[in-house]
């Protein structure tokens, strides 16, 4: 059994009261942060401890916090990231409904640290009923003492509010976020200027993932040079991995960062192996906007090496041949999955998604799904592969945030790894026509048709 | 001018008025319009799921800010509705997770329950499917949304149960 540092309470009966929360240790990083520590001290241990932002950028926590402007005397605010909306994402979830005073106790804490006065936790708005527990719990953390003014008599004040959104992936993206929390359409903000110097409001902000806040009271508890004694290399620490897709056992689990892909997925810790025994076809290991790998590449680097569940290993090989450990969204495919429908079922994601502020984005993303669309429906023309792997290099790196690059990886990564799949479609649409949602029959059976 | 096909009776009770009142008092008192979303949630949720031009001006004026602010927000975010939706509308989730656990046989299934096409409103007016983009609940599918919470790990027979149970009046839809 691996080491749980987020999840290590969550099976005690009552945890998500604050009570029972309490009892067993929990507000005591606010004790200690705000009576024997600075809050240069606290983002240090952060430092350390070498995390690295969990929402899927991969940005080191305590660098972040160190970019926040606290020369200006501006008001300074810390906002949660919890728009949890990265397909194969369910892990903040978890947290937030399951033991929601960690998350608060880890904004309070790190508030502390950037010196906020005014937080905010920015959840989406499908998790109304989370949103309600959450506030429910800061109520319960309010009236214990935990907020407001003059915290335990240090002298130090903070308010916390839950904010929902209303159902925008692209309020996931910070400066969106922040655009969203102001009560404006989530349009992304060109950048520089940098949250942590002109945010909310204009003020100062540091937005993190409710994972990486919430791994904050371990850190100031054990110090961040005992979280870093944990994981492998520049992947240190603990990570919540969302398992879903053609496996035994779906759901959240908490792993040290170094466990093996193959044991991942076939061990009964964690997923259980596939689903009726079924052959492993792909897998996409964090959240949709990574590359999906074929079965070739999943438990084994193109060097040979085995593939681990760290930032490094998953990415190793580069776009040619890795993908990235992103959101921890580890989506599991088996042989009756038709590559061609699951990439048009993405774009379509993305182009519903697209906030329509840059034209390479708001227009490709809508020709990537027209295009795939008619593939998939055997209505699919010779050039069309061709045509897909032009829109998404002319869409990558051509727009204000990362959306577009997110619509542009899956597309060619399905292209690169499982190419004889679209030209089967296309050489063949009598096959593919009127065919059911499934495939009946896995690629497997017909790919003589196609192999060159 | 009438500007919405849809009428929409207005009604501000004051238990609403308090609820809008407290979520304003979460923001810096010259950030007012920080409160939006959260607030339009709250009245859209008090006016049979939708909001009518006339709705949202209302919203304007409480925020003290111009009813385009408002409109090209409600817009903008998918969970707005600016026409009348059925009394129970089940928002399935499809995608690539929950199309890949069977969420597209299971929406035809529920077309053909309720007796409508996708998108449209039953006959009684009670019932609507419509499919939305992922929802978080990938490892528990295929699942939808039904007000403010997620029915996971659907089977048609569990549906079946689902659309008694709204008609038998058992589901709440809101957490107030």
């Amino acid at each position: 059994m691996g080491r749980k540092i987020l999840l290590e309470k969550i099976n005690i009966p009552g945890i998500k009261t604050y009570e029972v929360y309490r009892q067993n240790g929990g507000y005591a990083s606010v004790e200690k942060a705000l009576k024997t520590m600075t809050p240069d001290e606290v983002t240090e241990e952060v430092k350390t401890a070498g995390i690295r932002g969990r929402g899927g950028a991969g940005f080191p926590v305590g660098m972040k916090w160190s970019f926040i402007d606290k020369k200006s005397g501006k008001p300074r605010h810390l906002v949660c990231n919890a728009d949890e909306s990265e397909p194969g994402t369910f892990k903040d979830r978890f947290l937030m409904e399951h033991i929601p005073h960690l998350l608060i106790e880890g904004m309070i804490t790190s508030s502390f640290a950037l010196g906020a006065n005014l937080s905010y936790i920015y959840i989406r708005g499908e998790y109304m009923w989370i949103f309600k527990i959450l506030e429910r719990a800061i109520n319960e953390a309010r009236a214990a003492g935990w907020l407001g003014k003059n915290i335990m008599g240090s002298g130090y004040d903070l308010d916390l509010y839950v904010h929902c959104g209303a159902g925008a992936y692209i309020c996931g993206e910070e400066t969106a976020l922040i655009e969203s929390l102001e009560g404006k359409r989530g349009n992304p903000r060109i950048k520089p200027p940098f949250p942590a110097i002109s945010g909310l409001w204009q003020n100062p902000t540091v937005v993190n993932n409710v994972e990486s806040i919430s791994a904050v009271p371990w850190i100031v508890m054990n110090s961040g040079a005992e979280y870093a004694k944990i994981g492998i290399e520049r992947s240190t620490g603990t990570k919540l991995i969302s398992a879903s897709g053609h496996i035994k056992n779906p759901g959240v689990y908490e792993i040290e960062l170094g466990v093996s892909v193959e044991e991942f997925i076939n061990s009964d810790e964690f997923c259980g192996g596939m689903i009726d025994d079924r052959p492993l076809k792909a897998l996409v290991p964090g959240g949709s906007s990574v590359p999906i790998l074929p079965a070739h590449l999943i438990y084994k680097t193109a060097a040979g090496t085995d593939r681990l569940m760290t930032y490094e290993s998953l990415a190793d090989g580069g776009f040619a041949t890795g993908s990235a450990l992103g959101s921890g969204g580890f989506i599991v495919y088996n042989d009756t999955t038709c590559i061609v429908r699951n990439t048009w079922n993405f774009s379509r994601f993305y182009h519903h998604e697209s906030c329509g502020q840059c034209t390479p984005c708001r227009e490709g993303t809508g020709w990537l799904e027209k295009v795939l669309h008619r593939i998939e429906t055997g209505k699919g023309r010779e050039e069309d592969i061709e045509l897909l792997w032009s829109i998404q290099s002319k869409i990558e790196g051509n727009t204000i945030c990362p959306l577009g690059d997110a619509a542009s990886w899956p597309v060619a990564a399905a292209i690169r790894h499982f190419r004889e799949e679209f030209e089967y479609h296309i050489r063949f649409p009598e096959k593919v026509k009127n065919r059911d949602h499934f495939v009946a029959e896995p690629f497997e059976k017909v790919r003589h048709l196609v192999a060159k | 001018m009438e500007r919405t096909q849809y009428k929409q009776e207005i009604n501000m009770t004051e238990e609403l008025m308090a609820r809008i009142n407290e979520l304003i008092s979460h923001y810096p008192e010259d950030k007012r319009k920080s409160a939006l979303l959260p607030v339009l949630h709250e009245v859209q949720d008090a006016h049979d799921n939708w909001l009518s031009f006339e709705l949202q001006d209302k919203v304007a004026e409480i925020l003290n800010i111009k009813p385009v602010e408002v409109y090209e927000v409600v817009s903008f975010y998918t969970m707005f509705n600016q026409k009348p939706v059925a009394k129970y509308m089940f928002e399935f989730c499809r995608t690539s997770c929950c199309a890949t656990r069977g969420v597209e046989d299971l929406m035809e299934y529920a077309c053909e329950k309720i007796g409508a096409e996708l998108g449209e409103i039953s006959s009684d007016g009670l019932f609507q499917v419509v499919g939305v983009e992922c929802l978080g609940a990938c490892g528990y599918a295929p699942m939808l949304q039904l007000g403010d919470f997620y029915h996971e790990k659907l089977t048609k027979e569990s549906f079946d149960q689902l659309i008694e149970d709204c008609k038998a009046g058992k589901i709440t839809l809101h957490d107030k």
